[in-house]
């Protein structure tokens, strides 16, 4: 077929509307491609966080491009880069925060490294052994937007939204407590110890008490060192005074509130006592200073130690010292001592208060014109401790010198002083007798005993001789008559002989006659057995 | 010498020769739309291959996989599995990865905006060297997908809720978009094109 026949035989092409469009559809893919890509981008700017850094000692555990900062264990942000600080002493963590935690970081949020942690009392970060390390965050409330921060060594004690209240502590020494130590009140924890620091001649310990432990703490409240096992000999005994085990191995402070004065006025300063029966020891306003010269030992006698009147503890030792008075002859022990009248029950009701010690004066010296004394008397026979005890004595003449300062009060000596005292002047009694003169005569007596045996001695044996050799004789004659070949015997043998034969002779007489008891009259039969 | 030439039309769907003039027109036997060359080629290449060079940013830049295990989670790019496969001394497999997934693209895209822009100016420069480009490009474009099956079969198996699991990142959506995008530009791309320009400087 020539190609203008096939040309030919081709059909027409049907004409087609005219396109609608001037700019071709496809034109539209692009612009959906650049709408999405800068959606993406867009959204990947808007939600890109604040970008902070955290200085730390070092960088243990923290690992650009995988450690995570957590607040609450929610994923806040993480590390892009570990660096040094321009001085190489510390190193800087720079990490990209979530855009909505932007807010909330500000001057007092708080990071510290999250590691497994084994502290006295707790373990935390267990969970980082598998995981690795990450940066633990604490909120802060302030308003100032911060974005540079210095880590903390370890996990805060205290999280920055826990209810409660700080405080102040000053103690004369740390005792045994550490950051983390916990602070108990009646026995349960109650807060934690935040830190402490050097503060003049003492340590200021800043502690934490946990809401609602916090409304227990007012004016009033002593806090004292609970730490470990507190085990106390002393005039009273053995004391031993713990919290709980946990306080045992790290330590801790507890704290008591003194019932009665409820409406105290509120305060964040308080001082540490050592202990607790120091901590609750009535604060003593009215006191009466005395001092009382012992001639005599006071070893077991030490400040602290109870002044008692009968039993009842009316003041303490203060002081023990010795006391050379001018021109006496003797050096004396003075005791100083504290008296707390408001512990007794003046019945004279002026006489209690502290403005009128005039009229206690009197009574007292009242009291020791009828014999009051103080002596030194020991606690407890194991330990050797010695106490102060009021008493009254048959004595008579002392009184309390009120010129001296502070007032001297008489004393008495100790009984076991009087005691050793008395067995001494025994021990010289004795000492004195004439032991020797004695003995001589003693030893006289007994050589004129020994003289009045030798003599009996003599005129017995002279007699005894002759008796014994008839004796003798007496017992050999006895002897020869009574051989086995003696005539006695032989006629004894035969004699004897003689009357067993007649015995069975008439035995056999017996039992004829029992079977023929006619023979007693017609006589023995003939041949007849 | 081509149809093109002659005023013929061959239809795309019924292969029907017809004759008519350089205006659009239809089979008069199934109806289909007309053209000499495919319709507005350049213009759907250009537009395709501006789509996937825009798209190409974030593919690369966005993860493409976001893995959570039991202690931790990662997002991770293209390019930071090629160099975690690099680092862990798999580097036959980064190799692999590299070319299907970053250059393949990007040589994808150069070599049709080289194509479109020889036929837009109407360059006559070696046409047989451009066609065999052309048919490469073609070829290779279904390959490259690699990384998206591999971030769908781990999505889909990787779902132990508390101890692992795999999800898609917004990257992977970009990547896959890369793709078609690239092939549908080599598909709107007519090779004929090529030879028109050639033709007419040899006429």
């Amino acid at each position: 077929m020539p190609p203008a026949e096939i040309h030919a035989e081709i059909p027409q092409a049907v004409a087609k509307g005219r396109a609608r469009w001037r700019v071709p559809a496809v034109w539209l893919v692009p612009l959906v491609a650049a709408l999405l890509a800068g959606w993406l981008a867009v959204k990947t700017v808007i939600e890109r966080g604040p970008t902070i850094t955290v200085r730390f000692k070092s960088a243990d555990g923290i690992e650009a491009g995988k450690t995570k900062l957590k607040y609450r264990d929610v994923q806040i942000g993480t590390v892009t880069s570990v660096w040094f600080s321009p001085d190489l002493k510390e190193v800087v963590a720079t990490a990209q925060m979530e855009k909505d935690f932007a807010s909330h970081l500000v001057e007092d949020t708080r990071f510290w490294v999250v590691r497994p942690r084994i502290a006295a009392g707790s373990v935390s970060g267990l969970q980082t052994l598998l995981s690795g390390a990450y940066i633990g965050v604490d909120a802060g409330k302030s308003d100032k937007a911060r974005r540079e921060f210095t880590g903390l060594d370890g996990p805060p004690v205290v999280d920055a939204d826990s209810a409660g209240t700080p405080l102040v502590l000053h103690a004369a020494n740390a005792g045994s407590f550490e950051v983390g130590s916990p602070v108990f009140f009646r026995r349960l924890t109650a807060g934690q110890v935040t830190g402490y620091q050097l503060d003049g001649d003492g340590v200021k310990v800043s502690v934490f008490i946990n809401a609602p432990f916090d409304q227990h703490v007012n004016a009033n409240t002593r806090f004292w060192h609970a730490s470990g096992i507190d085990v106390k000999l002393d005039a009273g005994g053995i004391r031993v005074d713990t919290q709980s085990l946990a306080s045992i191995l790290i330590g801790g402070i507890a704290f008591e509130t003194p019932t009665g004065n409820a409406d105290a006025a509120s305060a964040t300063e308080f001082k540490l006592f050592d202990d607790r029966a120091a901590a609750l020891k009535n604060p003593e306003t009215d006191r009466l200073a005395l001092t009382m010269l012992f001639n005599e030992s006071v070893r077991g006698l030490q400040p602290g130690a109870p002044v008692d009147f009968r039993g009842i503890t009316v003041g303490e030792v203060d002081a023990v010292k010795m006391r050379m008075a001018p021109g006496a002859r003797q050096v004396l022990v003075a005791v100083d001592v504290t008296i707390y009248p408001s512990r007794i029950e003046w019945q004279d009701a002026t006489a209690s208060n502290a403005g009128a010690p005039a009229r206690r004066r009197r009574l007292i010296d009242t009291l020791v014109a009828s014999g009051l004394r103080a002596q030194l008397r020991p606690a407890s026979l194991l330990t050797h401790e010695l106490y102060v005890a009021f008493d009254f004595f048959p004595a008579k003449g002392a009184t309390v010198n009120w010129a001296a300062s502070p007032a001297q009060f008489p004393t008495q000596k100790a009984t076991l002083v009087e005691l050793e005292t008395a067995i001494a002047s025994i021990a010289t009694k004795l000492d004195s007798l004439p032991l020797a003169e004695l003995s001589g005569a003693r030893r006289q007596t007994l050589q004129t005993a020994a003289r009045l045996l030798n003599d009996i001695d003599a005129q017995m044996a002279a007699e005894l001789g002759p008796t014994l050799a008839q004796a003798r004789k007496t017992l050999a004659a006895a002897d020869r008559a009574l051989a086995s070949d003696s005539p006695l015997q032989t006629d004894t043998r035969q004699a004897m002989r003689e009357v067993a034969r007649a015995a069975q002779a008439f035995r056999v007489l017996a039992d004829y006659l029992e079977r023929h008891p006619e023979a007693l009259i017609v006589g023995k039969k003939e041949g007849a057995q | 010498m081509n149809a093109a030439a002659r005023e013929l039309y061959v239809c795309s769907g019924c292969s029907t020769l017809s004759r008519g003039g350089p205006q659009g027109e239809r089979c008069p036997r199934c109806g289909a739309a007309l053209s000499f060359r495919k319709p507005q080629s350049l213009a759907r290449t250009w537009a395709f291959l501006a789509a996937a060079i825009i798209l190409y940013v974030p593919a690369n830049v966005l993860p493409v996989m976001h893995t959570e295990w039991l202690t931790g989670s990662q997002d991770d790019t293209i390019l930071s599995g090629v160099l975690y496969l690099l680092w862990s001394g798999s580097w036959p497999l980064a190799l692999v990865v590299f070319i299907a997934s970053i250059s393949v693209p990007l040589l994808k895209i150069v070599t049709l905006g080289g194509l479109a822009a020889s036929v837009q100016l109407g360059s006559t420069w070696r046409p047989q060297s451009r066609a065999r480009a052309y048919r490469v490009v073609e070829f290779i474009g279904r390959w490259s997908m690699l990384d998206i099956y591999v971030v769908a079969i781990l999505t889909a198996l990787v779902q132990a809720k508390a101890l692992a699991h795999i999800e898609p990142g917004p990257g992977a959506l970009a990547f896959a978009a890369v793709v078609v995008l690239t092939m549908l530009a080599a598909l709107s791309f007519d090779p004929r094109l090529i030879w028109d320009a050639s033709r007419d400087a040899a006429c």
